[in-house]
């Protein structure tokens, strides 16, 4: 018996996982692409600086809820059921928190950079479109993210192994999908 | 790839944990090994003012020291100074999109590369990580090219990366295509297949340099690794991407 995997066991094994942050990562690339979006990009100035930094956020705010809630279900500190109470309360309101401060804190950073840079950009813009944004993608991901571990920790399957594909193929589309929605809305209120 | 092909699905049932090779660390194993275990649930591992006081994994779930680490106030102070180092570092790449914005604007297949770029790169370095630390608890790890794990990881990282970026190349061109590009499939698939090569490698050194350096100093590279890598190769991924397309299409 062979105590270690092979190349080709790895690479069939990690070969799924890949394949779909693939497709997710074309379908955030598309939207990214499309003629509204980069319309946006071009009449907002800032937004293709901070889209990094927005999209690596999330994977930051809910990779950790969700490393945080698959510990507290393997340790039987939260039950794999929703409810408004105790941990899983504070967990879904502190990520709520994280999320929304880092999603202004990029706004205000990506301001001062183009100031810095010497470039015109508009604070109030980038401020409205990222809270628009960080708001609609907390919803989305939170949501997601604990009907998904729940459920599945329900049928049998580790958390620990679910977290990371959903947060980033879901951070990543509804990322850019919501990041599109909040310049339209901009746009149109300002 | 040795005796690869045969004995798989056996292998796989037998790893059920252990062998994940999913971009997260695997349910913790008792931590053994290790110099003075120091693990924090949170993924970030940059010296904080106010760390957390050790949240074990054995610890009785009913004390009060435990409770407090679900506190609002704790998670929010232990994660909110991390994501703004981890954004202000992210500016870095996005400043380097900015740069390209006119390319960009014109040519939506090199937008379309972006998000596979950051996404895969963060990916593979997870996938590394996961399985090297996991070998290193289990002790099956040593740091020399003639570890069986060792090229075994290499060589998956290097397979998935060519896979992923060869179908990359077809698939910007074909999105561009649709949304209103001119940039023709072989420039496209040289970019793609330069800057994946490239990126695997740099994946490689970045994983093995961290979980080197976390295990030697004593910090357990489950906990550790993964944010460091995952961040570092989206903000190289970038870059590096970048720069391929950067001599590709000249300046």
């Amino acid at each position: 018996m062979r105590g270690y995997d092979t190349a080709f066991d790895v690479y069939r094994q990690a070969l799924p996982v890949v394949l779909v942050s693939l497709v997710a990562g074309l379908f955030a690339g598309t939207v990214l692409g499309t003629e509204a979006m980069r319309d946006g990009i071009e009449s907002v100035p800032g937004l293709l600086l901070l889209l990094p930094a927005f999209l690596a956020t999330r994977g930051g705010v809910y990779g950790s809820l969700g490393a945080r809630l698959s510990s507290g279900l393997h340790q039987g500190l939260i039950s794999p059921t929703f409810e408004w109470s105790g941990r899983l309360r504070n967990a879904i309101v502190a990520s709520f928190v994280n999320g929304m401060v880092v999603s202004v804190f990029i706004a205000v950073l990506a301001y001062a950079v183009l100031f810095a840079l010497g470039r015109s950009g508009s604070l109030l813009e980038l401020v409205l479109i990222l809270t628009i944004a960080g708001f609609l993608s907390a919803v989305t991901m939170l949501g997601v993210l604990l009907t998904v571990m729940f459920k599945g920790y329900r049928r049998g399957l580790d958390p620990d192994n679910v977290i990371g594909p959903v947060v980033t193929t879901v951070g990543d589309v509804f990322g850019v999908v919501f990041l599109l929605v909040a310049v339209a809305i901009t746009e149109a209120v300002l | 790839m040795s005796d690869g092909a045969g004995t798989g699905p056996e292998r796989e049932s037998e790893r059920a944990a252990g062998g994940e090779t999913e971009p997260e660390p695997e349910p913790k194993p008792a931590p053994e090994p290790k110099p003075e275990p120091k693990s924090a649930p949170e993924p970030e591992p940059e010296p904080e003012p106010a760390p957390e006081p050790e949240p074990t994994q054995k610890a009785d779930p009913l004390t009060d020291a435990f409770v407090d680490e679900w506190a609002v106030s704790t998670i929010v102070r232990t994660i909110v100074p991390l994501l703004i180092v981890l954004s202000a570092l992210q500016m870095g790449s996005g400043a380097v999109l900015e740069s390209f914005e006119e390319q960009l604007l014109e040519q939506p297949s090199l937008l379309v590369l972006v998000p596979v770029t950051i996404g895969t790169a963060g990916n593979l370095g997870s996938i590394m990580c996961a399985r090297m630390s996991t070998q290193l608890h289990l002790g099956t790890l040593e740091f020399s090219l003639d570890n069986r794990n060792v090229r075994a990881n290499v060589g998956a990282v290097f397979g998935l990366a060519a896979t992923v970026f060869v179908l990359l190349g077809f698939a910007s061109w074909g999105i561009g295509r649709v949304l209103g590009g001119t940039l023709g499939l072989v420039p496209l698939l040289t970019i793609t297949i330069v800057s994946g090569a490239l990126l695997a490698v740099w994946v490689v050194v970045v994983s093995s340099v961290s979980v080197y350096a976390s295990y030697r100093f004593g910090y357990d590279p489950d906990d550790t690794t993964i944010p460091v890598v995952t961040n570092v190769c989206d903000i190289t991924g970038v870059l590096i991407l970048f720069a391929v397309v950067r001599v590709v299409l000249g300046p």
